[in-house]
Formats: C-alpha cells, sequence, structure tokens
C-alpha cells in the first residue's frame, strides 16, 4: 500500500558536494536557453521597438533646415538640469489642415470598398476550389499562391498597360465596339480599387478555401433532405459558416490596404488621398520629418482597433479548434 | 452536391484565374514587342531583353538586389528560426507578450511605417545609409515572416518527439539540431525562400533606408515606371517574375512529391500489415 | 521470497498463482526500487497530482490507471523527469531526482504517439539513446541487433517510421527504449492506438518482455482490462489523489470505495443503514433492497452512519422459486430487461422499491429453452462473502 511514511530528510552535505557539476552543468543550460531568447529580442528590440520610439519622439519636436532636419527634445543645460522642447504642435496641425483627415478618411473609405469587393470576387474562386475535385484542388491553391510571391510592384505596374486611355482595356472595348470614347480608368479611384482587388486577392482566397475545404458536405445534403434548397442552403449554411474565414480575409485586406502606398501612388489620381501616400510625399517632398513621424503615429493608432480584434478573433477561432 | 463542380463554380474559377493572370500575361508578351508602344504589336523581338543588359544602372540595381537579398534572408533564416522557436518551445518567460508583439506586429505594420521609423532611426545613430541600413530593415521584417512560418510547423509537430530524444539522453541544444531542425527544415527552407522574395520585391522600406549607391532594383523600376510603360521594363518584370515563379514552382512541386511518396508508402504499410 | 531470481522463476512459471505469490510489497525487509513521496503537482491554480505516495518494487509490472485527468500521464511525467514536482520527492534506489533532467534519468520512456524521429530508419531510431551514451560502434550494433530480434522487427529494420504500420511502430519505441537497458521503464498508454484484436496479443507479449528482462514497468492506462491483464499492482487514480493499491485480484474483490468499484467491473451499489455487528461481519438494514444483507467479512463498525455495499453482477443468483430463508440476502422483483450476449444474459431487476438491479448468468441451457423472462417474478440471491462492504 501506499502508506509508507515520508523518510526523512536525506542527508545533503555529501550528496551537493557530488552534485555540483551537474548543477553547472544545467546552469550552462539555463544560459544557453537564455542566449538563444537574448539574440532575435534584443534584434527587434533594437530594430523594431527603438525605431518606434524613435517616430513617438520625433512628432514631438519642431522642423528645422539642418541635418537632421528636426530640433531636439531633450537638451542639457548647465547644472545637470534636463530642458524638455516637446509640443503637440505636430498633431495640433494634423488636425487643422483638411488635408490630413481627408486623407485619413479617404484611406478608411477605399480599403473599406476594395475589401468588400475583394470578398465578392474571392468568395466564388475560394468555393469554387474547395468544391473542385481533390486530385486539383493542389494546382489551383498553387495557382492562387504563385501571383502573391511574384513582385507586388510588377502586378500593380501590369495594369497600367492596360488602364490606360490608349491602353489594352480601352483597345480591345473600342475593337468591340462597346464603347466609342475611350474611358478614363486610369489615375482614379476605380483603378485603385482594381489594384487593391487585384493585389490582395490570394489574401481573401486563401482563408476562405482553408475554411470552406474543410467543411462537411453531409450539412449540405442534410439541409437538402430537410426540405432546403441549395441557394437558400448556401445562405444558411454555408456563409455563416465560413463566417471564420470572412472575417479573417476581410482584416487581411483591410488592414494592410488602409496604409498603401504604391497603388494610389501609380494607379490613383492627383486627387486620390492616401495616408500612406500623403506621409510619403510629406517625407520626400516636403522633408517634415516631425510633421511625417505624427502622420504615422496617428496612422498606427487608426490601425489598432482592427488589428486587435483581427488578433482576438484569431485567437478565438484558434481556442475553438483546440 | 458532393463534389462535382457545377457551371457557376466552373466559371467563376476561369475568370477568377483569368483576372489574376491576364495582367501579368500581358506584361510578359509585351516584353517582346518590337514597338516601344504598349498598345500595338509590331512584331516578336528580344531586343529589349538586349537593350537591358546594356543599361549599366538596372544592372547595378540588379546586382544590389540580390546581395541585399541573399544577405537578409540567411540572417533572417536563422533569427527567425530562433524566434519561432521561443514562441512554440520556450514556455513563458519575462517579457514573453512584449516578444510576440514586436513579433506580429511587422507583419500588419504599413510598410511606409517600418520604413520612416528605421530611417529615423539609423539617422539617430548616424549610420550612413546604404547597402548595410537596407540589409538591416530587411533582415528585421523578413525574420518574423520566417518566425511565423517556422512557429506553424513546429505547433504541427508532435512535441514528445524532442521528448523522446531528451529521454533517450540526449541534451536540449544537442536536441535541437539532431531532431528538431531536420523535422523543422522544410519550413525554414520555406522561410529563407519568403525571406528572399520579399527582399526582393520591397520598394517602400528600400526606398527610405537606402543611401547612394545603393539603389535596388524595385527602386529604379519605381522611377522608371513613373514616367511610363517601357518595353525595357517589361523585360526587367519578366525575369523577375520568370525567376521567381521557377523557384517557388520547383520548391513546391519537390514537396509535394515527397508527400505524395510519403502517403503512398504510408498506404502501402498499412496495407500490408 | 529471498532474491529476484526465484521471483522471475515462478513469474516465468505462467501460472498467475504464482505471481501472485510474488509479492515484494508484503516483505517489509524488501527496498522499493522508486518511492514517490508526497508528490504533488500544480498547474497555476489546477493540482494535477495531489500528495501522493507510492512504493514501487523492481521488476514489478505496475499501473497507474484513472479516467483522463486523472493525473497518472503527470505522475509518469514527473517520474521521466519531464515535470518537476511542486512538492515531494522521487527516490530512485534511493537516490533522489529532483534536479536531475530527462536526459541524465537512467530511466526510459515509451511515448502513447510513440514519438519516432520521422528522419531516421529504425536501426538509428533503436541506436540514438546508445549513441548519445558514446557507447561503442560495435556494441552498439549487437544491441541493436538483439533488441530487434527480440521484438521480431529484423526485415524492418532499413524501414523509416512511415514506413511501418501501428503495430510495427508500436515495436519500435518499445525497442528504441528498452535498448538502452533502463532501471525503470515508462509507458504511457502504449497500446492505447491499436485495434482491439491486437492489442490484447500486444499485452501478453509485453509481460514476456517484461519477464525477460526484468525491468520494472510503469504503466499508464484508462483501460482496466488492459490493467487486470499485465500488471502485478494497479494504482487507481481520480482526480490526482490515489484511491486504492492493490493487485488486480483484491481490486475486483474487494475493493474500498465505490469509485473503485464502479471503474473496474461492472457493480449493483446499495446503501444499508443501522449496522449490527455478528461475529467477524455485519448485518445491515438495506430498504432499496427490501431485506437485511449480512455482508463479507469486515473489521470496523458500521456505527449509525450509512455503509454502501458493491454487489458483482454476476454473484447474484436469479430465480423463479423462492430460498428457503427470504428474510436475509434475497430481493424480489420483476425482469424489466434482458441482455443476451451469447455466453451470458444479463437481467435488469426491477425491484419493487424501483431500484434496478443487474444480475448476469452463464447460459448453460439453450435460448429458446431459457426458463426466465420479461415481466416474470424473480427472487435474486447471494452468498454473504459476495456482499463487500465500501469506504465510501
Amino acid at each position: 500500500m501506499s502508506s509508507s511514511p515520508p523518510p526523512a530528510a536525506p542527508a545533503t552535505a555529501p550528496q551537493a558536494a557530488v552534485e555540483s557539476p551537474e548543477v553547472a552543468r544545467q546552469g550552462t543550460q539555463k544560459l544557453l536557453k537564455y542566449l538563444v531568447i537574448a539574440v532575435p529580442y534584443l534584434w527587434l528590440l533594437a530594430f523594431f521597438l527603438a525605431p518606434f520610439l524613435i517616430v513617438l519622439k520625433i512628432s514631438l519636436v519642431e522642423v528645422r533646415v539642418a541635418m537632421p532636419p528636426y530640433s531636439e527634445l531633450i537638451t542639457f543645460v548647465e547644472d545637470g538640469w534636463i530642458a524638455f522642447h516637446g509640443s503637440l504642435e505636430n498633431y495640433l496641425w494634423l488636425w487643422d489642415d483638411p488635408l490630413y483627415i481627408n486623407s485619413y478618411l479617404s484611406s478608411l473609405k477605399i480599403a473599406a470598398t476594395s475589401t468588400v469587393l475583394t470578398l465578392l470576387v474571392g468568395y466564388p474562386i475560394a468555393y469554387g476550389m474547395a468544391r473542385a475535385p481533390r486530385r486539383w484542388r493542389f494546382a489551383l491553391l498553387m495557382l492562387v499562391i504563385l501571383p502573391f510571391w511574384t513582385s507586388f510592384l510588377i502586378r500593380v505596374y501590369a495594369w497600367i498597360g492596360i488602364l490606360k486611355k490608349e491602353g489594352l482595356l480601352n483597345l480591345a472595348l473600342t475593337h468591340l465596339g462597346l464603347i466609342s470614347e475611350p474611358l478614363t480608368i486610369l489615375n482614379t479611384d476605380i483603378a485603385v480599387y482594381i489594384g487593391i482587388v487585384y493585389s490582395y486577392l490570394p489574401f481573401m482566397v486563401l482563408p476562405l478555401y482553408a475554411n470552406l475545404e474543410k467543411m462537411d458536405l453531409s450539412l449540405l445534403e442534410a439541409a437538402a433532405d430537410l426540405g432546403c434548397r441549395p441557394i437558400k442552403a448556401f445562405w444558411v449554411v454555408t456563409v455563416p459558416l465560413s463566417m471564420t474565414g470572412i472575417v479573417a480575409g476581410c482584416f487581411l485586406v483591410f488592414i494592410p490596404a488602409v496604409g498603401e502606398f504604391v497603388i494610389p501612388d501609380l494607379l490613383g489620381g492627383s486627387e486620390t488621398l492616401m495616408i500612406g501616400k500623403t506621409l510619403w510625399t510629406e517625407f520626400f517632398n516636403n522633408r517634415d520629418w516631425p510633421v511625417s513621424s505624427a502622420v504615422a503615429v496617428i496612422l498606427l493608432l487608426v490601425l489598432i482597433i482592427p488589428i486587435v480584434l483581427f488578433q482576438r478573433q484569431q485567437q478565438r477561432s484558434a481556442e475553438a479548434e483546440a | 452536391m458532393r463534389q462535382g463542380l457545377t457551371w457557376f463554380n466552373i466559371a467563376s474559377l476561369l475568370l477568377g484565374f483569368l483576372f489574376l493572370y491576364l495582367p501579368i500575361a500581358l506584361l510578359i508578351i509585351y516584353s517582346f514587342n518590337e514597338s516601344r508602344l504598349v498598345t500595338v504589336w509590331a512584331g516578336f523581338s528580344t531586343k529589349w531583353y538586349a537593350e537591358m543588359l546594356q543599361n549599366q544602372g538596372l544592372l547595378n540595381a540588379g546586382w544590389v538586389t540580390l546581395k541585399v537579398a541573399f544577405t537578409s534572408s540567411c540572417f533572417a533564416t536563422v533569427l527567425g528560426t530562433m524566434a519561432g522557436l521561443i514562441m512554440s518551445r520556450f514556455g513563458s518567460f519575462h517579457g514573453r507578450t512584449l516578444f510576440s508583439g514586436m513579433i506580429y506586429a511587422p507583419l500588419v505594420m504599413p510598410e511606409v511605417i517600418t520604413g520612416l521609423s528605421l530611417l529615423l532611426m539609423f539617422v539617430a545613430v548616424a549610420l550612413d545609409r546604404g547597402f548595410v541600413t537596407v540589409t538591416l530593415a530587411h533582415i528585421t521584417f523578413s525574420m518574423c515572416y520566417v518566425a511565423v512560418v517556422v512557429q506553424s510547423r513546429l505547433a504541427g509537430f508532435d512535441r514528445s518527439i524532442e521528448e523522446a530524444a531528451m529521454d533517450l539522453g540526449c541534451p536540449p541544444g544537442r536536441t535541437f539540431f539532431q531532431i528538431t531542425l531536420p523535422i523543422i527544415a522544410p519550413a525554414v527552407v520555406a522561410g529563407w525562400l519568403l525571406s528572399f522574395t520579399l527582399s526582393l520585391d520591397d520598394l517602400v522600406i528600400a526606398s527610405f533606408t537606402t543611401g547612394p549607391g545603393a539603389t535596388t532594383l524595385p527602386m529604379k523600376i519605381y522611377s522608371q515606371v513613373r514616367l511610363g510603360v517601357t518595353p525595357e521594363i517589361n523585360a526587367v518584370c519578366t525575369i523577375l517574375v520568370g525567376l521567381v515563379a521557377t523557384g517557388v514552382l520547383t520548391a513546391s512541386l519537390i514537396t509535394r512529391r515527397q508527400e505524395m511518396r510519403r502517403e503512398a508508402e504510408e498506404r502501402q504499410a498499412i496495407a500490408n500489415s | 521470497m529471498s532474491g529476484a531470481g526465484t521471483a522471475s522463476n515462478q513469474a516465468r512459471s505462467g501460472s498467475s498463482a504464482a505471481r501472485q505469490r510474488w509479492a515484494p510489497w508484503e516483505d517489509p525487509n524488501e527496498k522499493p526500487h522508486v518511492r514517490i513521496v508526497g508528490v504533488t503537482k500544480r498547474f497555476g491554480d489546477f493540482v494535477a497530482v495531489d500528495n501522493v505516495s507510492l512504493d514501487i518494487y523492481k521488476r514489478e509490472f505496475f499501473s497507474l490507471l484513472g479516467p483522463s485527468g486523472c493525473g497518472k500521464t503527470t505522475l509518469l511525467r514527473m517520474l521521466a523527469g519531464f515535470e518537476t514536482p511542486s512538492e515531494g520527492q522521487i527516490l530512485l534506489e534511493g537516490e533522489d531526482m529532483s534536479g536531475v533532467p530527462p536526459y541524465e534519468r537512467p530511466v526510459n520512456m515509451m511515448f502513447q504517439s510513440y514519438a519516432l524521429f520521422p528522419h531516421m530508419s529504425v536501426e538509428k531510431n533503436i541506436a540514438f539513446g546508445l549513441k548519445q551514451d558514446r557507447v561503442p560502434k560495435a556494441e552498439i550494433d549487437r544491441r541493436v541487433a538483439e533488441v530487434i530480434e527480440m521484438v521480431q522487427l529484423g526485415q524492418f529494420a532499413k524501414r523509416k517510421p512511415h514506413q511501418l504500420s501501428g503495430g510495427q511502430k508500436q515495436r519500435v519505441a518499445l525497442a528504441r527504449s528498452l535498448v538502452k537497458k533502463p532501471k525503470m521503464l515508462l509507458l504511457d498508454e502504449p497500446l492505447g492506438a491499436l485495434d482491439k484484436n491486437l492489442r490484447t496479443q500486444t499485452q501478453f507479449e509485453l509481460m514476456n518482455i517484461q519477464e525477460e528482462t526484468g525491468i520494472t514497468f510503469v504503466i499508464v492506462t484508462h483501460d482496466q482490462e488492459e490493467a487486470m491483464t499485465v500488471s502485478s499492482r494497479i494504482a487507481v487514480m481520480d482526480h490526482g489523489r490515489i484511491v486504492q493499491v492493490s493487485t488486480p485480484g483484491e481490486l475486483y474483490e474487494a475493493p474500498l470505495t465505490r469509485y473503485v468499484a464502479d471503474f473496474i467491473g461492472e457493480v449493483n451499489i446499495l446503501e444499508g443503514r443501522g449496522a449490527q455487528r455478528e461475529g467477524d461481519h455485519l448485518v445491515l438494514q438495506c430498504p432499496d433492497a427490501g431485506c437485511a444483507i449480512q455482508t463479507g467479512p469486515y473489521a470496523e463498525d458500521g456505527g449509525d452512519e450509512s455503509l454502501w455495499i458493491a454487489l458483482r453482477p454476476e454473484k447474484v443468483r436469479i430465480s423463479k422459486e423462492p430460498p428457503a430463508d427470504s428474510s436475509r440476502n434475497c430481493m424480489t422483483g420483476e425482469v424489466w430487461d434482458i441482455g443476451y450476449l451469447g455466453n451470458l444474459s444479463t437481467y435488469h431487476v426491477k425491484l419493487d422499491s424501483g431500484k434496478m438491479i443487474t444480475a448476469t448468468q452463464a447460459n448453460m441451457a439453450r435460448l429458446i429453452e431459457r426458463p426466465i423472462t420479461w415481466e416474470d417474478r424473480v427472487y435474486l440471491t447471494w452468498a454473504p462473502d459476495a456482499a463487500v462492504v465500501l469506504r465510501d
């Protein structure tokens, strides 16, 4: 039986002497562990967190004609005193000048609209892939993933030749007799929508496909058996079950689209306002580093809500699977 | 209702893939156009490729890009593998939340912010901008992608395999090199490939962090594109797309082959028993 | 029982009587091989293992039995060194194991998932542990060949794990953990992934290998039949605690608690009051049964509190004729349901109090001639020894 009483505490003195090399070896293991943690940790602190804190700092100071082109936040004056020169002036400036607020709002609007469009384009593709015979699926998946690997810039560039006034789309439409005057698409918001849908389509299709592929098809048979027509079954069974895929796909498109620079710059017009482009202009053309830092800080604040929501949703679906 | 495709499914697949591939196909076709005008087909020619090879600026940029991509992807793979290992195997430690935050944040951070913040830091520490700074920047965001790829592979394999190695007398460090690394090797290779192409593609971060003498190919393409579409750029793009597509297709076909062989052998083993 | 030699000879003789006579745990002079002393393991607020003390002897085939989440696997992982006890000590041959990492313990484990290294052949998998100890190559080859022979995997030596069936993988895992000749082999649900037929066959192979090698086996299982078949002793666990440690026979015949009685085999449980001592046993009044119950031998006095009585279905006789004395150990009721299992029939009898009692009878006669049928009024009787008093 298990009723034996615990033995007296083992004599420790001689054992401790024997154990010391073992303890030393365990110390080495521990050191190794902390070393493995330290290398990437310090790297990210130095090249991710520190830079961001610098952005925060510079957003509080003034622009100056010098190198670097901004004033100091903290200066050391005599007697060990330090002087703090920060102000929220740059942020007030963003509030006063309608350009910035309009850029933020317009970015959100463009990102939201193109997310919906991407969903509308992506869902049928993902659905078709998930219902395709098993032996096709790998090839179809590769076809979706491949553009994701090829250069973003090149894929956006490819659309310029198509959407231009004398481009291939207008050429084709005129040939077919559908239009008499060439359409102006390039350098409008429509071109930006097309660019975003095109560039981010794999981000929408992949989570949707992963979700739809897992779906138990006998659920649809059960629905049919209970008298539900296929189209209705799609809306009341398939769509609700693929909700996690839809939400994940939408976040994956919306979040990067808000801060997009290349697409509005190459495909959009001068009146297309997007915050990424505004930041770029502020930095490279106006050389106002403090204001562009303030723009960056606000952009991040705007994005934090969807990012946090997205992470929550990911966590929840991971938990639901476990 | 089983697995048959309806006409609607087939149509949406066809249109979807047409949408995805037509623009790139046109770009490739027109790189072989005799005429400088993009919309007029004047016969097949490879003269733009020849012209591209004469363009010293373009070739220099290409060389810089390859060097940056190779260096940064190697470093990013090592750091990212370590980070993936930490997140899935090291349990909790002080500052773990911050660590995983710093791994995931760059994935969703707009490139303009990443680029701007890195530049401001390089200026603050008075590091001369050029090859080194671009490479550092690329290592930083690529390693996060590698970490996520490696982590998901680690999460997918049975942890007791590593425990078994330790149980049989293998200390943790050696277990990593003898057991863990060979098993996650496909993910590590995929992570390297991903880092390489991310670096090859990057325009925004490179524009912020580079300096004179280290113009990358995407920057070169971008500055020419702003001046208009040229067949020469089409030729460069065709080569880039061709390289990446070949690499990715080869890699995934090899993995696919191995998987299929493995599955067949597994079925065989069960059938024989 | 003087030495291990005699013990293994007796064990090898194969009769269960010989097995049962080998009982080092009853010998006060025998030193335990492993002592688990007051071990507790907490994960945050959750107590996975709660103050467990246990002695396991050399050459034992010891089972930790319980439902999933009862703490048996955690206890096994503490023996292997993958978890550190929050409190208490584990002593292997008198040596404290705390602070000794898994890769330095003279103990090996066979994992539930087998945990074979997917990138190594069967041979390499088995040789891995010996290589870690820098055993000379020639000796590695010899010992690997030896265990491969023992588990009959000769023709599969060059295969990779994914080219093996479940049963073959199980053998590789066993060979890999045996080849180092550990002081103790820990097996986590070793047969859980095998199908029913293979499992029974493998149980006996495991027993033979254990006898051949003389290694102490500690096995974790949730399958009570498996534990009953292979073990020298079984520890039944519930919510991190050990409820009873006994030989399989004792566990079945003399369960200490309702939990154990219920977990091992099928049982009818009756509540009795007003215990009266009569020689070495008690007599209880049992309103559910509608009669007085004379129990088997029981040392303690019941007092005024309720006591629980376990009655195994196969020990209940079912008859349409009333017994001579129907005031004691005799319940009456109506046949509610009959389950025909071929060799056995199970009768569910509804007593007058409304309580259901299960009785099983061997089917000596043909089905058609079965004398008892639905809605028959029947008498259930049993020998006094069959009624076992439970502690709670």
